[in-house]
């Protein structure tokens, strides 16, 4: 398959970017929502709106209301969200929690996904326990109780986990915390009894939570998949995650590189345009080839992914790692060379700078993902 | 069986028949690699047949037309043959710069009596090319170059010095970069070709950093050079006074190939560095993982670069880019090798190091961002032509 889009595909950037530069806009999203200290860091009309194009849908299969595409087409409107910063809960619902209910029941799935699909419900993944990614130690643990299971323990950095209609949960059914088995995965509703919400905002103004569950209790229909084989299940929606989150920081790095280099050809220094300083239009043309390489990474692990080849893994930490370093660079050379109105609230580079921040601790950063190159490479 | 089936099964079955085995284990220094021309000589019987046999099928220069010594096969059977080669470790039949640089400049730009002639010869590896470009004070910049043709209305006569010309001293012809009108400084420069054995034309080998090298210096003394070697046959290549377009179009050409879009550099290096060291450093460690995700993330953009080449979605100064990153890449590729390595890369010449190989090579990447290019002129192309920043 050519590393580039389809004429379907093609139309669907299209639309997508016109969508976002319009609806999803920062002035109409993000900073909206952000200068009225919104509970839920996003707007539910637009998520509806995302119902409406077909977007929520886009990894549910047909059977479901959806539209049963691929990684390719959930990574172009990703793109489009990092591009605008338009906050949704596109990544988390759409892209981690589907990926996660392809392996869940037959009920489970029409319980859930016709209201993904019209983007009236939002989900969650609770996966981190501490402040660094690291879903080989999971120490929540869910245990056995009549016909299903109590599940104790705190998860963290659970993104939109308070506005969440329903938390995918990675948890422990046996063995100790540092196992590769014995993993189950849930879907918890909202409304559990003994799970509770400590909501924090972030930097880039989406909120999150720490979430505990004090013997919550769970059907035995709440499990996705096999009890203590979650593994596999959490490995694909944490790769579909990975892949998804890398093509958003594409979109922030392309984002806060067009505003720089416009900037560039705008802003006058000792009676000259900036851009005509070489000092400049070299790191200005560097950071155009990093975004360039990151963008094919991208579109590499999307298709492997789509593709089901056993290099998706490999390839999913090369775009992830490979992203958030060069959406960093994009975002720091954006701040720079726009001297001191790059510091302002009023100019939207210094927005890009956080979400990129967020975008690159989420399911793991460049450290984390050049680790496990090595070692899936044997090393 | 598909047609393209049927050729890739016929084609297996011809290379059984008919590429030796001593052809199909890698290329390990240059005695290995045959380069044609005049004086050539073969390493042995098995370099002789392979070659002969692939020149007889047109196999030397597979994708051009049969008239010109080619076997005109179409990009999906080329690719077929590349992969069937491939597959069995095959070496390349016949290297050149005649085949890499000055074929693909006169497929585009030559006259019909230049293909006959000299796409035949090179097809045939009869005349050994080498590419006068850069000199003294005029690298990257060749707009600068001073070598000069004065006219001398049935011929020029040429006067200067070329340098980095690689292997000139084994080099039958060259093709050559001359300026002909001192007062346009774009316009006027010409693609000449001439016979390095002509009156006048000296050629003295460059020692390297890395103790060999294949660049010499190339002087031009009173060099007579025909405006024609025939009917048809002019030795300019494109127009007197334009040979920046055909200059321009072949450059692109090395820099793809520099660029290691073709795969030639793409490898990742953790994975086989850290099998012999044991006691890896962990930092060491880290700097390999982060080179891989660089190099996995590369391979992916050449791939994406020749997908998107094939149905012209590239922008014309992607190459650049390519070349750019590509030779950056793989300078960062040798320095980790070389750290990797310890004392035992250090070693000069001995047997465990096939002769100094990690640190020549590592000596040799210092010059892949200042060959065809260098990196701050790549660039520079990148700021003005794709980005679009101002200034002159």
């Amino acid at each position: 398959m050519p590393l580039y889009h389809n004429d379907d595909q093609a139309m669907l950037a299209e639309s997508a970017g016109q969508f976002m530069g319009e609806e999803g806009a920062i002035a109409r999203q993000l900073r909206h929502w952000r200068d009225r200290d919104c509970k839920d860091g996003f707007g539910h009309d637009l998520w509806k709106q995302f119902g409406e194009m077909g977007f929520t849908g886009i990894l549910v299969d047909e059977d479901n209301g959806g539209l049963g595409m691929g990684h390719v087409e959930a990574g172009i409107v990703l793109e489009e969200v990092g591009r605008n910063l338009t906050p949704s809960p596109f990544l988390t619902s759409s892209v981690l929690a589907a990926t996660a209910l392809k392996h869940g029941s037959d009920d489970m799935r029409g319980r859930y996904l016709p209201g993904l699909v019209a983007g009236d419900s939002v989900f969650a993944v609770a996966v981190d326990e501490g402040a660094k990614h690291n879903p080989s130690r999971i120490a929540t643990r869910a245990e056995k109780s009549g016909n299903g299971f109590k599940l104790s323990g705190k998860k963290d950095f659970v993104i939109q986990g308070a506005s969440a209609d329903m938390l995918v949960v990675a948890a422990r059914t046996s063995g100790s915390d540092g196992d590769e088995n014995g993993i189950t995965l849930f879907a918890v509703p909202k409304d559990a009894t003994n799970m509770s919400h400590d909501a924090v905002r972030l930097v880039d103004s989406s909120m999150a939570t720490h979430t505990t569950f004090d013997a919550v209790e769970l059907d035995g229909d709440a499990v996705i998949g096999e009890v203590d084989n979650g593994r596999a299940i959490l490995d694909a929606m944490l790769d579909a995650g990975r892949v998804g989150s890398a093509a958003e920081g594409v979109g922030v790095a392309r984002g806060a590189m067009d505003l720089t280099v416009d900037y560039l050809k705008q802003r006058k220094q000792f009676g000259t345009l900036i851009g005509e300083f070489q000092a400049l239009q070299h790191r200005a043309a560097h950071l155009y080839s990093e975004v360039e390489i990151a963008r094919a990474a991208v579109i590499k692990a999307q298709q492997l992914l789509d593709g089901d080849s056993d290099k998706a893994s490999l390839m999913a930490s090369v775009a992830k790692a490979k992203v958030a370093k060069t959406a960093g660079l994009a975002v720091r050379e954006g701040v720079q060379m726009h001297g001191g109105i790059g510091m302002t609230d009023e100019y939207d580079i210094g927005l890009y700078m956080k979400r990129d921040r967020a975008l690159q601790e989420f399911l793991g950063d460049a450290y984390f993902h050049a680790n496990r190159v090595a070692e899936l490479s044997g090393y | 069986m598909s047609d393209l089936e049927t050729f890739r099964s016929e084609t297996r079955a011809w290379l059984e028949a008919n590429c030796p085995a001593e052809m199909r284990e890698p290329v390990r220094d240059d005695g290995d690699v045959y380069w044609g021309g005049r004086n050539a000589t073969f390493k042995s019987d098995a370099q002789k047949a392979w070659f002969e046999a692939c020149r007889d099928k047109g196999y030397t220069v597979p994708a051009w037309p049969k008239e010109y010594g080619g076997a005109g096969l179409s990009p999906a059977e080329a690719k077929v043959l590349r992969e069937v080669m491939a597959s069995i470790n095959a070496r390349p039949p016949l290297s050149s710069f005649g085949i890499w640089m000055l074929g693909p400049a006169l497929l585009h730009f030559g006259t019909e009596g230049q293909k006959q002639r000299f796409l035949n010869e090179i097809a045939r590896g009869e005349i050994r090319w080498c590419q006068g470009y850069s000199e003294p004070g005029s690298g990257s910049d060749l707009v600068s170059l001073q070598t000069y043709g004065e006219d001398k209305g049935d011929h020029w006569v040429v006067n200067g010095q070329k340098v980095w010309t690689s292997y000139a001293d084994k080099a039958d012809w060259i093709f050559c970069l001359v300026r002909t009108d001192k007062n346009d400084k774009y316009r006027g420069i010409t693609f000449m070709l001439f016979d390095m054995a002509t009156a006048g034309a000296s050629t003295k080998p460059i020692l390297l950093i890395s103790g060999n090298s294949p660049f010499c210096e190339t002087f031009f003394d009173d060099v007579k050079v025909p405006k024609s070697y025939g009917e048809d046959v002019p030795a300019q290549v494109g127009e007197i006074n334009r040979g920046w377009d055909v200059a321009k179009y072949l450059l692109g050409h090395e820099r793809e190939m520099i660029s290691g879009a073709d795969g030639g550099n793409t490898g990742t290096i953790g994975g086989a560095l850290s099998r012999n060291s044991v006691d890896m450093d962990p930092l060491l460690r880290a700097e390999l993982a982060m080179f891989d995700v660089d190099a996995l993330a590369y391979a992916a953009m050449g791939e994406k670069f020749l997908d998107e080449i094939k149905v012209g979605k590239a922008h014309p100064a992607q190459p650049n880019m390519m070349k750019y990153a590509g030779t950056e890449l793989n300078k960062r590729r040798h320095e980790l090798i070389m750290s990797a390595g310890g004392s035992t890369a250090l070693e000069w010449d001995s047997e465990e190091t096939e002769g100094g190989k990690p640190s020549r090579n590592w000596l040799r990447t210092k010059a892949n961002s200042i060959e065809g290019g260098t990196s701050e002129v790549m660039l520079n192309v990148i700021s003005k032509r794709i980005l679009e920043l101002p200034g002159g």
